[in-house]
């Protein structure tokens, strides 16, 4: 026993303890949902009595659009992960195979001007909008299509980086035996390239969908008509008003915006351990 | 299966054969593709026309040339066989120029002007404004039939001038002649086209939009305006200030105060009364200095600064020991249960941050929340409303939302370390701890370095965590600008630009480039170190 808890026990122990601190939050969400007096004082008491009211609570009050926000989220989120995996995954490619002129400078300006966080040009951001209001309203203040443009001009970048790195380990041997047997360099990146990088392609996809999902002040400032925002700036909205009141609703709301990215990372684990890394180890 | 081509290069096809199916035979051999590249730019080309063409009829002369200049390009890319790198690179590059490039550069010019609430515009602008706040009727002035109409959102005045016909004008748009009125018995105009009469119900339900309504007599900023008080007639008004073009000075007339134009971009007379609004103006450095010697915003800001660089090193440092032990700790070989302890473990990591922050900002709620009176058995402790305990929380919080990412990419680097030099060090005679310190660490290192240094930056600018948890506060009462104890420089611009009545987007801009200069920096000196550690 003494020898088991030297030898893995005591692992066990410090393992327990991490997972603690680390579902405890959650599990008090996900009780305070679940109760019924619905004000933050009352869900102290773990799981002491269970309800569903605040669920449908969440969806039935005109007050905060719930299900609005949680659609306009899903729908910018997948719009931009979709996108950015795509344009990352082009400009990676353009890097990995081939060779043409200003090829490190472009890597490096990339990277470089990525760090300005569009957040700093907030204000250059909602003039450009607002001037393509009068041409374009459809990606101009007030859409969603803008915004989704707005995260895309950030989609090269880091990604670009981590793409080159991981179709850098797709062996060339593959572009050419296709090549060589008719294939377009179109056909090799589509149909050979993309499909051997696909688990990576998901996780690049699931991080940008999880950044957009936590975007706060482009969101807040492009989407300003209460049924055409966010879950992140819906939600603050809505507990800004009084943390203590309605804190049950509350509760209800950020475990259905967070669930499916939960279970996206369960599902994607064992490629997000490895993807982290792989755009860094040398192999 | 596949047809090799007549121009089949000498040397032997590679032994591995791609696993996908390779596509057509090469007669066919990207038709489809063609295709689809056809009706694209077609599509593009066709909505960059009608952009052309929109933004000409504007006048949009600058958004026109980019837009000329970007159709051509894409045309030039798109169009031929050749520039193939472009055609992967040009939709993202694209993007990455109007978004990215242009906002930052943008932001960059902005640095170097007094933009902000009462500089917003250009001078002609703001002689307008100062003309048309000073207006008073004009005494004994006869008063005209007029007519509120309206266009979509639009209100206008339709004004009838017994010996000048019927005119018509808006906010911003001088009275000009209208072609073929409809008038009423009484021979007032009551609509023009395009232009429907306002209801007696409509006028009432907008009175303050219509009362405020002030339509320009002409181009010219010193002919007054016209206004109605009453929905059916209009008067003259006149400014009680004068513009005079030539020497460029604003006179009042009433007291004759001369105002002149100053460099900082507002009228000013003599004595140093000034007129609002003023208009953008380059300032040079000014914003700059005022950041770095002005005393009350020097000491503030320098605390933010300072502020900035330890919560985003405690931010790396902390969460990557947790990290580095845990993955240690739970190192996959030898534990049974490791794949759940993992899954568990992340959670953190797969909650979105901002629902993390605003969580946590219940959980530390100083009266209601579960951490003073389950935990701490009733405690009243100001978690996030006394200045230092706040700066604890946020980092704690923070802690908390990225320790399960540094287990992550540590776990992943340790199992990415071949067994063989793990095994080669044991031969050698190294203990467990040696192996850990001498060996894995160093090859850890080399591998995590990049994402310290990525995650260092985002925590630079982490303004989530932030403002969901704190909203920078709690407030310094003694700063003259807004400014809060657990306040990031982002946070920072972020009230510089918005927060409050005085907004300064020059100054919020020129915070941003020295934001965007420290990160840089930090990112290149980072990623060389890096590369030398990795050649060492």
């Amino acid at each position: 026993m003494i020898r088991w808890f030297a030898r893995t026990g005591w692992r066990h122990l410090i393992g327990v303890l991490a997972v603690v601190v680390a579902i405890f939050p959650l599990v008090f969400v996900l009780s305070a949902s679940l109760n019924p007096s619905g004000t933050l004082t009352g869900s102290n008491e773990l799981f002491s009595d269970t309800t569903d009211a605040h669920y449908r609570e969440l969806f039935d009050d005109p007050l905060h659009p719930f299900g609005r926000w949680f659609l306009n989220s899903m729908a910018v989120g997948l719009a931009t992960a979709i996108g950015s995996v795509f344009l990352g995954a082009c400009a990676g490619y353009a890097f990995s195979r081939f060779r043409f002129r200003g090829r490190g400078a472009g890597l490096t300006t990339l990277l470089l001007v990525q760090m300005f966080p569009q957040l700093l040009a907030y204000v250059a951001l909602f003039l450009l909008l607002s001037s393509f209001d009068d041409v374009f309203p459809a990606i101009g203040l007030g859409s969603r299509l803008g915004l989704v443009m707005i995260y895309l001009g950030g989609a090269l970048g880091v990604n670009t980086y981590l793409m080159k790195g991981f179709f850098d380990t797709v062996p060339r041997d593959l572009d050419e035996a296709a090549r060589i047997d008719g294939a377009s360099h179109a056909q090799v990146f589509f149909r050979i390239v993309l499909p051997l990088v696909a688990p990576v392609l998901a996780v690049v996809a699931l991080l940008s969908f999880v950044a957009t999902l936590n975007d706060f002040v482009i969101a807040s400032l492009v989407l300003n008509d209460p049924d055409k925002q966010t879950l992140a700036v819906g939600l603050y909205h809505f507990i800004s008003y009084g943390v203590g009141r309605n804190w049950g609703v509350f509760a209800a709301g950020v475990l259905i915006a967070a669930l499916p990215v939960l279970v996206l990372f369960q599902f994607l684990q064992r490629f997000i351990v490895g993807g982290l890394t792989a755009g860094a180890v040398k192999n | 299966m596949t047809q090799i081509p007549p121009t089949q290069p000498p040397h032997t096809p590679p032994g591995r054969r791609p696993t996908a199916d390779p596509g057509h035979p090469p007669a066919r051999r990207g038709l489809v593709g063609l295709a689809v590249r056809i009706v694209l730019l077609a599509v593009v080309d066709a909505l960059a026309v009608y952009g052309l063409l929109a933004l000409a009829a504007q006048h949009k002369w600058a958004m026109f040339g980019a837009l000329l200049v970007g159709t051509v390009a894409v045309n030039v890319i798109y169009a031929g066989k050749r520039h193939v790198p472009a055609k992967y690179l040009a939709p993202g590059v694209v993007l990455l120029l109007v978004y990215q490039v242009y906002v930052v550069f943008y932001t960059g010019f902005a640095a170097f002007t007094n933009y902000g609430d009462g500089h917003n515009s250009d001078k002609p602008d703001a002689v307008a404004a100062i003309l048309a706040h000073s207006e008073t009727r004009v005494p004994d002035s006869p008063v005209r039939p007029a007519t509120v109409v309206a266009r979509g959102d639009r209100v206008g005045l339709l004004v009838t001038l017994p010996d000048r016909g019927v005119r018509l004008g808006w906010a911003g748009h001088p009275l000009e002649p209208v072609a073929d009125p409809v008038y009423d018995s009484a021979g007032r105009a009551i609509a023009a086209p395009g232009w429907h009469r306002l209801s007696y119900a409509q006028i009432a339900s907008r009175q303050k939009e219509i009362s405020e309504l002030r339509v320009p007599a002409s181009e010219d900023p010193n002919s007054g305006s016209l206004r109605t008080a009453d929905g059916i007639s209009a008067a003259a008004y006149r400014s009680t200030l004068d513009y005079d073009r030539g020497a460029d000075t604003i006179t009042d007339r009433g007291t004759g105060k001369v105002y002149r134009p100053t460099s900082d971009g507002v009228f000013a007379a003599d004595d140093g009364t000034r007129l609002s609004p003023g208009w953008k103006v380059f300032v040079g450095l000014d914003n700059f200095e005022t950041i770095l010697t002005d005393r009350d915003i020097r000491g503030p800001f320098l605390g933010v600064l300072v502020w900035t660089f330890v919560f985003a090193g405690i931010s790396v440092a902390v969460p990557f020991a947790i990290g580095l032990v845990l993955a240690a700790v739970l190192d996959g070989k030898r534990l049974r249960g490791h794949r759940i302890y993992r899954s568990l473990i992340m959670l953190p990591y797969a909650f979105p941050a901002f629902l993390a922050a605003l969580v946590w900002q219940g959980l530390l709620n100083t009266d209601y929340g579960y951490v003073n009176v389950s935990l701490l058995d009733g405690a009243h402790i100001a978690w996030l409303t006394d200045p230092w305990l706040a700066r604890l929380s946020v980092l704690a919080v923070n802690v908390w939302i990225s320790f399960p990412y540094m287990f992550l990419i540590c776990t992943g680097a340790l199992q990415a370390i071949p067994a063989e030099v793990t095994e080669a060090a044991r031969i050698d005679g190294a203990g467990r701890g040696q192996i850990l310190r001498h060996v894995k660490l160093p090859l850890l290192l080399t591998a995590v370095t990049p994402m310290l240094i990525a995650t260092f930056a985002f925590n630079f600018n982490n303004f989530n965590v932030i403002y969901m948890l704190t909203g920078g506060g709690p407030k310094d009462p003694d700063a003259p600008i807004e400014v809060g104890s657990t306040d990031l420089l982002i946070s920072l611009v972020y009230k510089l630009a918005f927060g409050g009545s005085n907004r300064q987007y020059g100054m919020a801009c020129a915070v941003s480039i020295l934001i965007f200069v420290v990160v840089a920096a930090i990112s290149v000196v980072g990623l060389r170190r890096s590369r030398a550690f990795e050649e060492s």
